[in-house]
């Protein structure tokens, strides 16, 4: 039984322990291990492409991680508690934008954006005056905005469980001593919830960072660094990829952790909470 | 009154944000399948169901998914019970947490760059080299079903360890107890009374790992080097190289609808069976 786990730790752990050794690798082919140097991660570093998708994945990251943090606290504030028609259409929403694959919410934002932006540029032309309408484009508005729906939902399902597992009485006994309702949550609700909104944007961070298929669609021009490692793997395997990779790998583990931690350090939610 | 208008305000950003991202553009691909291709790429609003006849023309993609889809599912319930039943009924629980993140970790981590690893390994220089270095004759792994099966266990098990783990983490370690001091062997307490308790939590898992599977586009895309193709994998070629929007939004709503059946089929099934919790852990 020992040994059975052993060897699964070893077969999720070995494809990225490889990735990360062969990074080390001085020679220039991807294969054969020839000598221990970081100069790739110097190439990687220097290379003013990489620099570029690097910037683009933590600005998108970011912001989309904000939006859906303060967003989607709020959303699960509102839904707490709540039941009837409201709750049963969020709840669907939120079921549809996890369930419904990454690919078919990404070819989707295409076509609706693309299409929109047909209709609103023209419209946008005709006021501003002579050659100086703004155009709307895909680009990174439609990379946030997409990667923050899907986050939104992660938040709202983690908060969710929070407030679950949360002592109601606290909330009404900060009523009761007269605070008013903003008091009280900056004073009581917030620093209860707050490990879950970290965790959540932490995640939703590291699900941004990562994401391929729905930057591959809605990306228009821009660049996030899962696209250019994709790219680059089609053009062949280099050592250079295997640097970037573990840096990705590294990055997304640190968060991860962190998040982690920060979701079992937090007040007990009951044993709903995500594991 | 002002409760009321406090919780709209605070439900507003969003829900204008789901409306906005997620009901605004599946409503877009639902017309978008109806219509038909502009001869430069592109789409012409008309209604015909000329889209959907033509769906046969990517029966390989679908044939290939919904065969790989629910095998792949299998080999990662297969290989992930015996882990979740060591973490929860066996490993110490000072260690048990700490074994626990170490196996969600890699999930949460680019898939994009553990497939990578891949085509590294199974490669003409990794394992087949190693192969035919111990003299077992050589074999051809990278872009085969095989390694598009091994990058999806691989990219999946993760997902499937979870909620099994979770069910069999809460079940009543006194039933055991008496399937014992009741004469009955492990095996057959194991057989009658842990895994009929852990159903609902493989239930779980292979729900999840199957919906994820069935929009797959990355795996077949790096292991499959182009010969084993999935859905995803049409819709990418239809959406951004041959621009047939129209016949890509009909593969898309295909897709969606046969998830749809497959995953309600299955609830049925499961609720019939034995009731299935909802609580799906995502991490």
């Amino acid at each position: 039984m020992r040994l059975y786990a052993f060897a699964v730790y070893l077969f999720l752990y070995l494809p990225i322990a490889v990735i990360a050794i062969f990074s080390f690798n001085a020679g220039r082919h991807a294969s054969q291990f020839t000598g221990f140097s970081v100069q790739w991660y110097g190439k990687a570093l220097s290379n003013p492409f990489v620099i570029e998708a690097l910037w683009n994945s933590f600005v998108v990251a970011l912001s989309s991680a904000l939006i859906a943090s303060v967003f989607g606290t709020m959303a699960a504030l509102a839904l707490q508690g709540m039941k009837g028609r409201v709750r049963m259409v969020a709840d669907a929403l939120i079921y549809v934008a996890v369930m419904v694959p990454g690919i078919v919410i990404g070819i989707a934002t295409l076509i609706a954006l693309v299409t929109l932006f047909g209709w609103i540029n023209p419209l946008l032309a005709s006021l501003a005056p002579e050659g100086q309408a703004p155009q709307l484009a895909m680009g990174y508005g439609s990379l946030i905005a997409a990667h923050a729906l899907f986050s939104m939902s992660l938040v709202i399902i983690i908060l969710r469980a929070r407030l679950a597992g949360m002592d109601r009485s606290l909330m009404e006994a900060s009523a009761d001593l007269y605070a008013p309702p903003l008091a009280t949550f900056r004073q009581v609700t917030l620093p209860l919830i707050f490990p879950g909104i970290l965790a959540g944007f932490l995640l939703s961070f590291t699900f941004s960072f990562d994401d391929f298929i729905i930057a591959f669609f809605v990306a228009g021009s821009e660049t996030t660094l899962p696209i250019y490692v994709f790219s680059s793997i089609r053009r062949g395997v280099t050592p250079e990829i295997n640097a970037i990779g573990t840096m990705v790998l590294a990055v997304s583990l640190l968060l991860l952790i962190a998040a982690q931690v920060i979701l079992r350090r937090g007040p007990k939610t009951g044993g709903t909470d995500a594991a | 009154m002002q409760r009321r208008l406090s919780t709209w305000l605070l439900l507003a950003p969003a829900g204008l944000w789901f409306a906005v991202m997620l009901v605004l553009p599946l409503c877009f691909v639902l017309v978008f399948s109806f219509g038909e291709r502009e001869a430069a790429g592109g789409y012409v609003p008309a209604f015909t169901f000329a889209q959907y006849a033509n769906l046969p023309a990517r029966g390989t993609a679908f044939l290939n998914t919904l065969m790989l889809a629910p095998l792949g599912t299998l080999l990662s319930l297969l290989i992930a019970y015996p882990l979740a039943y060591f973490l929860a009924m066996r490993a110490s629980p000072q260690w048990r947490t700490t074994l626990l993140i170490l196996v969600i970790v890699p999930f949460w981590t680019s898939i994009l760059i553990r497939s990578y690893a891949w085509i590294f390994i199974l490669g003409g220089q990794g394992l087949p080299a190693l192969i035919e270095w111990l003299g077992l004759g050589s074999y051809r792994l990278i872009n085969t079903p095989f390694a598009v099966l091994t990058g999806i266990v691989y990219g999946y098990l993760p997902l499937m360890v979870l909620p099994v783990y979770v069910s069999l983490e809460r079940l009543d370690k006194r039933l055991l107890e008496a399937s014992a001091d009741l004469g009955a062997p492990p095996l057959r307490s194991f057989l009658q009374v842990t895994l009929p308790l852990s159903l609902p939590g493989v239930a779980t898992g292979c729900m999840l790992v199957f919906i994820l599977l069935m929009g797959e586009f990355l795996i077949p895309a790096m292991l499959g080097g182009g010969k084993v193709f999935f859905i995803g994998n049409a819709l990418v070629d239809l959406f951004l190289q041959s621009r047939n929007w129209a016949f890509g939004a009909a593969v898309a709503v295909t897709l969606v609808v046969i998830m749809l059946v497959t995953v309600s089929l299955y609830m049925w099934l499961m609720r019939r069976m034995g009731g299935v919790r909802d609580d799906v852990a995502l991490m």
